[in-house]
């Protein structure tokens, strides 16, 4: 495991991230000027955005020639596999940090605020009572209705787990050397991702249109749209990723044996499958 | 002053309690420093190279190991054993004679007898508010009681377990008297529970210990602890047109909403 | 440090010259020292703050600075000291040595390497640029906790995203450290035959990569609370203003071990070598060390024992919190029966080291005692905290630091740094800072808040104490930093194993290091 086999390659300098450190700075003075309603914000939230994406085509061109010309050892390779697992990882956290204050709200402060705690109900929130789903104490006025997991959430539960088995498919048949069922199952696994985020995106317009459900609806509203556009915005990504790794899969680009590109973004894949079981059960259906 | 040195002892069970926490704890950990640190001097002048000495060559002892593991274990069951007795006593509010609701607003304190139509703002002192400006030029040595001194006090009753409930109006405040023994968060929207009951009258100096904004140095807390009658009398005395006064002044905005408006 | 560039420049393939080279570079020495440079300046950045906060605390009265502009003082000076200098450090030090340690060519991810350290210039840049925007920049505390973090100026959605970057760079630095250690060891170096130093530096990144994304998580409610109108942290929402101090200190605990650890396996790795003594227990270092991380996330709420938690759970945070003892008095005693019956010396490193085992504990021993719930309704947020955290920080991290660079300069320049130069900063850094912290316990004991700019006249003697050592201390550090230009410069020139004692791979290949080391893997005994 622990061996360098023969000498193990170390890319020549690169310019990739100092531009990626300036599109990314570019995107964030831009943002936070526009959330201080500054008119040049949005045009350098664009450039940034613009300059990121140069930045990763670029970067990830290099990594694809230097994988294809053969660059890549086996143990280049498992860089890359340790990298991928441990971002996943850092991944699973930052979900964590909004499934925490879910729970958080859910069994601690809203039960607090509606009796669980007598004074703290009694003298601020004149004996409310809560329960979950809630806007808070503050919010009673406020009429929402919660966002079930029928119909919507279990379809697209059932969209990403037939996803999960498609990417499955592919990754044998890529195994197998079957190109023609590897490239069908990949564009079926992008499919399904993009209808996910069709889904999703309807299912926003309803809790807007129609269920006065929004982000500031108290801390329901916050967990919600939080957690599940959080997971949305790693499903486009991941379709994205997939679109291109697709592409890749019709270049040839990946060969049965070696293919670490396709995997990880099939982890990533998996990862966002799981996130989603996660919140299908904490928010929809508890 | 340089004689200030260690932890008030302070004027409530509670408040021994902890001290004694404090210094059992305190002289456990020096004698753990002069054994542990006495080795290592022991050992750094016998055993230089300079004294021409031969280094050892062990690196490994499981039984030294288990030992050094261990009695550290014990010495830490014998602190929160009574650790835990104090912080239970401390958490139980029940049986209180009265209560006193406290709220932390940027920058000052409001109290409020519960049940008794008494409330009012406590803010800094004018003379040290005076003194405390940017270059004001004021030497704070000859303000009386410089930063810890208020406009209106919690006038208080010895001998009495006075229950707190303590919540904030803005931003996070924490109300703290170290006489007491203890400081407890005011936290917006949310009411923090706590007791106290003080053995002797005297006048006790605390202040706000959560950062709160620019102000929060500027926030004390003053009690005035004094005998059961003379609270009675204090009391009544607040309940009347003094009272009253302090009363419509909080509603309809001296100071205290002008600067919660101006927020 | 420079010294290395002219040897190897004719056999740097990549070409770039001048700038480029550093802007560009993929070399884990090159990044290294970028990341070592950075965390100096930044040490001295946030010193210059540190200062201010001592100037004002000087005397009471408000002499210097409005109050405002202390809390930002205060809560940059802990931005930066910790993001900008010790985070960094400990990332550079890994860089240039991780790989000489464990035998392998480079880091796992040159590239991205690069990455992680340019962002921190971005990131800080965006930081400190706060400071000079209308409203001025943080000043609710390192901790951030709204509401109070929620009334910062136009400059708040840039602290936050200063941070996220910040968390950004931590993350892709600890990718790499974990790739490296787990994937580019040499053949024959077993986890259980790494150096100490990695071995710390790998559960380091753990903890990074653990903790990192859920502080970006906490900012991020944060922002969205003060532009989104979500309800996170207000109870008239359904939420609470003490659930985001449960995420921050979900990180923030493992944060301060991120920045203890890397320093125990400095200490353990230059013991040994001044008492020419293999290190007392390896094995049991390495189990403590694991132990103090796991314990790491289960100890948070000690830092909330007054919000009103359930009683429960103030025990629970307690008890926890106070097991961490067990671990970190192992790593202490191993390292006394480490040096005993060796046959020592003192250069600066050991000088250091030595410090940092007693002044470390020190600071250990009064975090045991704020760990004690009802001694912490008096201990909390007053200077005592204060004088703890800088007693693990400053005479923990920042001391570790400097016996790591003393340690390994001759490794970086190739030539001995000044020892008597050396020794005059090791006494007046170890004797000032003592000075400048100490009376901060009686302070703090006596019932000085934290925080504040102005203070009651009592504790006017011992801030006037602290504050002539918190001077000195600072102008100690110039002697370091003269010291390290000097040694770049030229010098005795360093052996390959420059102290007689030092064991490790690191010391099998020339002072300076070349520009590439290891590019076929050495023979591990
Ligand atoms: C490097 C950083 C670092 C380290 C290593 C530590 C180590 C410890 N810290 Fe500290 N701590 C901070 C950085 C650090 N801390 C910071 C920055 C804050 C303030 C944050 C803020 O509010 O801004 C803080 C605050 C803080 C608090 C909150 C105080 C408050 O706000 O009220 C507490 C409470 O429990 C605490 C406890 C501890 C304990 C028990 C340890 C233990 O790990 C110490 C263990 C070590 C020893 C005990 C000594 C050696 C052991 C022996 C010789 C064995 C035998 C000993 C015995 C059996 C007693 N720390
Ligand atoms: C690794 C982290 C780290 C380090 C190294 C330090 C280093 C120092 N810290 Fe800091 N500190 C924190 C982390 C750290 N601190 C944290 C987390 C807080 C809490 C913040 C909060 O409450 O939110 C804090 C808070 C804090 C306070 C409390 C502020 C308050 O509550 O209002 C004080 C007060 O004395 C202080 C002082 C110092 C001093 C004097 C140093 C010195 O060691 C600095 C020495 C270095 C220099 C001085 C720079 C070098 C020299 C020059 C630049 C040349 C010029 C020098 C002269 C002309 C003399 N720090
Ligand atoms: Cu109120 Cu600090
Ligand atoms: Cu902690």
């Amino acid at each position: 495991m622990a061996q360098a086999q023969g000498s193990y390659y170390v890319p020549h300098g690169s310019y990739w991230p100092i531009v990626g450190s300036v599109g990314i700075t570019s995107l964030v003075v831009g943002m936070g000027l526009y959330l201080e309603g500054s008119t040049w914000g949005p045009y350098l939230l664009a450039l940034g955005a613009a300059v990121l994406v140069v930045m990763i085509v670029g970067w990830f061109g290099d990594v694809i020639r230097e994988g294809v010309g053969g660059l890549y050892s086996d143990q280049v390779d498992r860089s890359f596999r340790w990298g991928m697992v441990w971002f996943i990882f850092s991944e699973v956290m930052f979900f964590g940090a909004f499934f925490g204050a879910l729970f958080y709200a859910r069994t601690l402060s809203v039960p607090w605020l509606s009796g669980a705690d007598p004074e703290t109900s009694r003298y601020i929130w004149d004996s409310v009572v809560l329960n979950w789903p809630t806007a808070g104490p503050g919010n009673t006025a406020m009429e929402f209705e919660p966002m079930g997991p029928w119909p919507l959430p279990t379809i697209n539960t059932l969209i990403l787990l037939t996803s999960g088995v498609t990417i499955t498919i592919a990754h044998h048949a890529l195994k197998a050397n079957e190109r023609l069922r590897l490239i069908g199952f990949m564009w079926a696994t992008v499919a399904l991702g993009t209808l996910f985020i069709g889904l999703q995106a309807y299912e926003y317009y309803e809790a807007y249109a129609h269920l006065n459900l929004r982000l500031d609806t108290g801390i329901y509203g916050s967990t919600f749209f939080m957690l599940t556009g959080f997971h949305g915005m790693h499903v486009l990504i991941g379709t994205i990723m997939l679109a291109v790794i697709t592409l890749r899969c019709m270049r040839g680009h990946f060969r049965p044996e070696a293919h670490f590109g396709f995997e990880g973004v099939a982890w990533y894949w998996h990862f966002v499958d799981v996130v989603w079981l996660g919140l299908y059960i904490f928010v929809y259906i508890l | 002053d340089f004689g200030l040195l260690n932890m008030t002892e302070g004027v409530t069970e509670s408040s021994r309690q902890i001290y004694d926490l404090h210094m059992r704890i305190f002289w456990i950990t020096v004698v753990i420093g002069l054994v542990v640190f006495g080795a290592m001097f022991y050992s750094m002048f016998r055993h230089r190279k300079s004294r021409g000495v031969k280094p050892a060559q062990f690196h490994h002892s499981t039984a030294v190991e288990i030992v050094w593991t261990v009695i550290p274990l014990i010495i830490l069951v014998s602190m929160a054993v009574p650790a835990t007795r104090v912080l239970i006593d401390l958490e139980d509010t029940s049986d209180a004679e009265m209560t006193v609701k406290v709220t932390g607003y940027q920058w000052f304190w409001g109290y409020e007898y519960m049940g008794e139509d008494v409330q009012f703002f406590s803010r800094l002192d004018e003379a040290s508010n005076r003194a405390r400006q940017l270059g004001s030029g004021i030497d704070p040595s000859s303000v009386d009681n410089y930063l810890q001194n208020v406009d209106r006090r919690l006038v208080l009753p010895v001998d009495t377990k006075i229950r707190f409930l303590i919540t904030a109006e803005d931003v996070i405040h924490s109300w703290w008297v170290p006489d007491l023994g203890w400081k407890k968060d005011a936290i917006p929207g949310f009411v923090n529970q706590t007791w106290t009951v003080i053995d002797e009258p005297g006048v006790y100096r605390g202040r706000c210990a959560e950062l709160c904004g620019r102000d929060h140095g500027f926030m004390p807390v003053v009690v005035e602890a004094v005998a059961q009658d003379e609270y009675e009398q204090w009391l009544a005395g607040q309940r009347g047109d003094d009272g009253e006064a302090a009363r419509t002044a909080a509603v309809d905005g001296d100071d205290a909403g002008a600067r919660l408006a101006a927020r | 440090m420079t010294a290395t560039t002219h040897d190897d420049a004719h056999h740097h393939e990549a070409g770039y010259g001048g700038l480029r080279r550093w802007l560009f570079t993929t070399n884990h020495k090159d990044i290294g020292t970028l990341y070592l440079l950075w965390s100096l300046a930044m040490f001295l950045v946030g010193g210059a703050m540190a200062l201010v906060i001592r100037a004002e605390l000087f005397q009471p009265g408000l002499q210097v600075v409005d109050p405002y502009f202390f809390n930002q003082m205060t809560t940059n000076h802990a931005l930066v000291m910790i993001f900008g200098a010790v985070m960094p450090a400990f990332t550079g030090l890994a860089n240039w040595m991780i790989p000489l340690m464990v035998g392998a060519p480079d880091m796992a991810l040159p590239r991205m390497n690069n990455w992680s350290f340019w962002l921190l210039p971005f990131a800080f840049a965006i930081l400190l640029a706060t400071l000079f925007m209308p409203g001025g920049g943080a000043a609710g505390g390192w901790t951030m906790y709204p509401p109070l973090m929620l009334q910062t100026g136009d400059a708040f959605p840039f602290i936050i995203f200063a941070i996220h970057i910040m968390g950004i760079s931590s993350i892709m630095g600890s990718i790499n450290v974990i790739a490296t250690i787990l994937n580019m060891r040499a053949p024959g170096m077993t986890l259980m035959k790494m150096p100490l130093f990695v071995w710390t530096w790998l559960i380091t990144a753990y903890l990074m990569i653990a903790v990192m994304p859920v502080l970006a998580g906490a900012i991020t409610m944060l922002l969205t609370d003060q532009y989104f109108g979500t309800t996170f942290f207000s109870a008239a929402g359904g939420g609470d203003p003490v659930l985001y101090q449960h995420i921050f200190w979900f990180f923030g605990h493992p944060e301060v071990y991120i920045l203890i650890l890397p320093a125990f396996g400095i200490v353990s790795t230059i013991i040994p070598t001044f008492a020419r003594k293999p290190l007392f227990g390896y094995s049991s270092m390495v189990y403590a060390t694991a132990s103090i991380a796991f314990l790491s996330f289960i100890v948070w709420a000690h830092h909330m024992f007054t919000v009103g938690m359930p009683l429960a759970g103030e025990l629970f945070f307690m008890y926890a919190t106070m097991l961490i003892a067990v671990p970190t008095g192992v790593k202490v005693f191993n390292w006394v029966a480490t040096m005993w019956r060796g046959a020592m010396t003192f250069e600066t490193p050991m000088l250091f080291a030595v410090a940092f085992v007693i002044l470390f504990t020190i600071g250990g021993f009064s975090g045991l005692m704020l760990a004690i719930a009802p001694a912490d309704f008096q201990y909390h947020d007053t200077y005592f905290v204060v004088a703890h955290f800088h007693y693990v920080l400053v005479t923990g991290a920042i001391f570790a630091i400097m016996a790591a660079a003393y340690y390994w300069l001759p490794k970086w320049t190739g030539h001995m740094y000044d020892e008597r130069l050396g020794q005059w900063h090791f006494w007046l850094s170890t004797i000032t800072v003592n000075v400048l912290f100490f009376p901060q316990h009686f302070l703090g004991l006596a019932g000085m808040p934290r925080r504040i700019p102005d203070y009651s006249v009592q504790f006017a003697d011992w801030n006037l104490v602290s504050s002539l050592g918190g001077f000195a201390f600072g102008l100690s550090q110039l002697i370091f930093v003269w010291l390290v230009i000097k040694c770049a410069r030229g010098g005795q020139r360093a052996e390959a194993r420059a102290w007689e004692g030092a064991e490790g791979l690191e010391w099998e290949v020339p002072s300076p290091a070349p520009h590439h080391t290891f590019d076929t893997p050495p023979a591990v005994r």
